[in-house]
């Protein structure tokens, strides 16, 4: 029996989809028993398998026997507007989870890169936060626990549905940002906000180390916006920089801020854009990491942004890079070969800046992987933990490369 | 140990003669931490005075194969900082230095001995705060809060201890170290940090904290809203998280909390004949924003049936407020010998059922129980008075103890919000996991100790787990 057989004799005809253009097998299970079942089949065959979600992010072209496909979970178990909570499965589309916690004036405020259709299982996965985090944290600050099934077949639950959660050990932060090496995510628990009632966005242009500036002064000023990203001219589609900043809560709050905003802008005038430009301008800014070959982040404290940037600039040029300094993360997108990215990812670490590849071909994230290699002592905990989830290596993961 | 005497002197050679306590009367002061009902008197206990001590000390450990066990300030309350026969208990609080505070960066570098409110001290005259803050926090260390993963009133808003840890250096009990985590919070690599928070001492012993530092907040306000029902205090509490307001701190004491702080020195002014008081508090940047959301709160009180809202006029008067709040567990102590602060979470909306569950609980055991939690969260924490003398008594309240984590999971809560497992709740665990899940956590937890050197026997019950060793072998 062929690999396609036992599998559809496993699953039945339904779980099986066309195969992408390498003729991989692809398969949906319809549930998180069923892929239980096949990878515990995987486990025991030795079939190598591929995460993807919902085919918008990272390239499903890592070589393996089978690809295995999270886009038939899509259900939603529960939301709970009243106590902020909601439970998912990980195939579900974020554009239509946001959708239906919109229904119920529920918000998940998170603005992860890449297309509307992007799984939450990939983003809770890639921990791809985008510039919501500068108000709302990292992506695991909004999980309350998850669902994940092993290498070999196990279903494992960690955390629980409630706001604290201190019960064994955090597995879900493990999961967060594990690009999918210690297993499959199958469901999430998510922390909710409540819909903003107010939600404007204003926009500065200019030079980027004024913009920079005034960043630091809104900062200064005790403004708190939900977002403050500072986005190149490329990738904001404008003659300059761009300085981005969102504001979302209660009108009291956002009235407040807006009034301290004109005061922090160094002689500028932010320019507001209309619900429809901000909207527009925000998801562009998202697209815009799905669309070039390479995407990846680094993390560096607030005073090394200006260098950092530069430094961007100099070895890969800075065409489509997007900042939330405060926070520490920068995000780049483009053009580059595994030589560029494996000197960078070396500069970087002598500035004690981790560089994450979130999104390449296999040929180059298979060659210098999503993380790198380990700092000392780090490594046999990784591949202890991979061994753990995945003793069998029937996960394809590009996680450490060089 | 068949040669106490040996590794006493051995260790007496690393860390000096009166930093190695051998004597039962000196070994006794660390058998309890701050829960009453367990007890388990150490070996030998050790207090390094540098990280350099530390981690000879350890390394020694290592060589003999002798299990040991972290200890902070001995505040826990799930009994994680006990060392049995046979273990080494390694007191950490003389590695109490404040390494470095970036005000620029807003984060501190911090030795795991520091005490958090020194911490919070020490970043006050840069503008800055470590946000959480543990109703213990004049004593506990921040090396005890990474364990446990603490939070406290202000975490509602801030967020626990795991959203202010930016990266830490592990002592693992092989006696390498690992540096996780990174200044800006990226991880290299997966988020080891984020496993190692919350892990109660058994992935390895925490050297090194880099902690978050925010900004202190410029305008606060603090209003005591008082019922007559607790019914009606716990859908206020839920009437105020709908709206879409975040405050700072929402916290909740009942009547028998409420008169124990009343008749103790830190007397607030309570109303006495109230059947339940929330603290709510509200901060921010802006003094106009504060005062808003402080009317749409005051409003959304009285709604939910408040009897009063009283906001703090003063400094003096909102330091008083929060000392009742912060001091009520040893209020409490004094209606009795001993108390057990209780400890688990709840899904918000089932407060009020879940407050009144607890209330006919006690009444069928005969048992006093007040309850003071962080409301906003649904963290709840019932507190239970008795005389641990009495063995009979004992047993009623561990029964009561039982019923009421039972009722919590069944309202879709967890048996911990912030103290931890610990030995105290490693019954609970198969109510919440199944024996896979705690496998799993076995077996990452053997990733990190393979030998389960430090701090055995805490946190899973490992008769409950499915084994995953041999199978990560084949
Ligand atoms: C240009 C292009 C070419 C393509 N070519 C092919 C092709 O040749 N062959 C083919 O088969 N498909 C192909 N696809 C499909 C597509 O790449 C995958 O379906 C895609 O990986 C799914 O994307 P996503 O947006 O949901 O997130 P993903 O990209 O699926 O996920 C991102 C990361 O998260 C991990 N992940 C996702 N969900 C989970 C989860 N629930 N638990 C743990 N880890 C998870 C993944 O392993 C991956 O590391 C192509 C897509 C594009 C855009
Ligand atoms: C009156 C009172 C009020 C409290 N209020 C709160 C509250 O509001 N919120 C809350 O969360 N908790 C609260 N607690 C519980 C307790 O204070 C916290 O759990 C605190 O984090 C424990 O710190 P500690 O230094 O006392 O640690 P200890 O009790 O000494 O140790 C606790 C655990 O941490 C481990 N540990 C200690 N240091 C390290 C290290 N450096 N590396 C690795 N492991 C280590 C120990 O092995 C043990 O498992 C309260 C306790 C009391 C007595």
């Amino acid at each position: 029996m062929t690999i396609l057989e036992k599998v559809t004799a496993l699953l039945g005809e339904g779980a099986v989809l066309e195969a992408g253009t390498d003729r991989v097998p692809r398969i949906a299970p319809g549930s998180p028993d069923a892929i239980a079942l096949l990878l515990g089949t995987a486990h025991q065959e030795g079939w190598r398998v591929r995460i993807e979600g919902a085919g918008t992010w990272l390239q499903s072209d890592a070589p393996a026997d089978l690809a295995l496909t999270t886009r038939r979970l899509d259900r939603i178990p529960a939301i709970e507007p009243s106590d902020l909570t909601a439970t998912a499965e990980a195939g579900i589309g974020l554009d239509q989870l946001r959708q239906q916690l919109a229904d119920r004036g529920a918000w998940l405020a998170i603005d992860p890169p890449g297309l509307a259709g992007r799984t939450l299982g990939s983003v809770v996965s890639t921990a791809t936060a985008g510039p919501l985090r500068h108000g709302f944290g990292p992506i695991k600050d909004h999980l309350l626990g998850v669902t994940f099934v092993t290498g070999d077949g196990r279903m494992v639950q960690s955390g629980g549905r409630v706001m604290k959660n201190v019960a064994g050990y955090d597995l879900t932060r493990l999961q967060a940002g594990g690009f999918g090496a210690f297993g499959v995510i199958v469901l999430v628990h998510l922390r909710l906000r409540t819909l903003p009632r107010a939600d404007v966005t204003y926009v500065l242009e200019g030079a980027r180390e004024d913009l920079t500036q005034v960043g630091e002064d809104i900062a200064a000023a005790g403004l708190t916006p939900a977002a403050l990203e500072l986005v190149s001219p490329a990738l904001a589609r404008r003659e300059r920089w761009v300085l981005a900043v969102r504001l979302a809560g209660s009108p009291a709050l956002v009235a407040a801020d807006e009034a301290g905003l004109g005061a922090a802008s160094g002689g500028g005038r932010f320019a507001p854009l209309r619900a429809e430009e901000a909207h527009a301008f925000w998801m562009r800014l998202a697209e815009g990491f799905a669309v070039r070959p390479v995407t990846f982040r680094i993390g560096g404290v607030p005073t090394a942004s200006d260098e950092l940037l530069d430094l961007l600039q100099h070895q890969l040029g800075d065409e489509w890079i997007s900042a939330s300094p405060a926070a520490g993360a920068i995000r780049w997108t483009g053009d580059a070969s595994v030589d560029r990215l494996q000197r960078l990812r070396r500069t970087l670490a002598g500035l004690e800046v981790p560089l994450t590849l979130e999104r390449a071909p296999w040929a180059l994230r298979g060659a210098v992987g999503h993380f790198g290699a380990y700092r000392e002592g780090v490594g046999p905990l990784v591949a202890g933990l991979r061994r753990t989830f995945d003793p069998g290596g029937a996960l394809v993961v590009a996680t450490e490369g060089t | 140990m068949s040669s106490l005497p040996h590794l006493a002197r051995d260790l007496s050679a690393i860390v000096g003669d009166r930093h190695v306590r051998a004597a039962r009367a000196e070994r006794l002061t660390y058998s309890m931490d701050g829960l009453p009902t367990h007890r388990r008197v150490p070996d030998l206990v050790v207090l390094p005075g540098s990280r350099e001590e530390l981690i000879a000390v350890v390394r020694l450990l290592a060589a003999l194969d002798v299990p040991f066990v972290p200890r902070g300030a001995g505040t826990g309350l799930s009994g994680g900082a006990l060392a049995d026969v046979g273990s080494v208990l390694l007191v950490l609080t003389r590695l109490n230095r404040i390494l470095r505070i970036d005000r620029d960066n807003g984060l501190a570098v911090v030795e795991p001995g520091v005490v958090n409110a020194k911490l919070g001290a020490a970043a006050k005259p840069h503008g800055l705060q470590y946000a959480p803050d543990p109703s213990s926090q004049s004593a506990c260390t921040i090396g005890g809060n990474v364990a446990e993963n603490a939070g406290g009133p202000h975490c509602l808003k801030y967020g626990v201890t795991a959203n202010h840890i930016l990266a830490l250096e592990v002592l693992l009990a092989d006696g390498s170290l690992v540096e996780i985590g990174s200044p800006a919070g990226e991880s290299w690599g997966p988020d080891l940090v984020g496993v190692f928070v919350g892990s109660e001492g058994n992935f390895g012993i925490a050297t090194r904290i880099t902690v978050r530092l925010t900004p202190i907040p410029r305008a606060v306000r603090t209003l005591l809203a008082d019922f007559s029902a607790l019914r009606t205090a716990g859908e206020a509490v839920s009437a105020i998280i709908a709206a879409g307001i975040v405050p700072a701190a929402l916290e909740m004491m009942d009547q028998s909390c409420i008169r124990a702080v009343e008749d103790s020195v830190y007397a607030a002014g309570y109303p006495r004949d109230a059947a339940a008081v929330l603290l709510v508090e509200i901060d921010g940047r802006n003094a106009d924003a504060v005062l808003a959301e402080t009317d749409l709160v005051t409003e959304l009180l009285r709604k939910s049936g408040a009897r009063s809202v009283r906001s703090a006029a003063s400094e003096a008067e909102r330091e008083r407020l929060w000392q009742g709040r912060k001091k009520a567990f040893g209020a409490m102590g004094r209606l009795s010998r001993d108390l057990v602060v209780q400890d688990a979470v709840v899904p918000r909306s089932a407060i009020p059922q879940v407050l009144e569950t607890i209330a006919t609980i006690a009444q069928r055991y005969g048992l006093v129980v007040s309850n003071v939690f962080h409301a906003g969260d649904g963290n709840l924490h019932p507190n239970i008075s008795f005389d641990a003398t009495d063995p009979a008594l004992k047993q009623r309240v561990e029964a009561a103890s039982a019923e009421i984590m039972e009722t919590c999971i069944a309202a879709g809560g967890t048996i911990t919000g912030e103290h931890g497992v610990g030995i105290d709740k490693l019954r609970y665990m198969p109510l919440i996991f199944d024996a896979e899940s705690l496998g799993a956590m076995h077996a990452v937890r053997k990733v990190f100790d393979p030998e389960e050197r430090v701090n055995p026997g805490k946190v899973v019950p490992v008769h409950a787990c499915r084994e995953w060793a041999s199978r990560a072998v084949a």
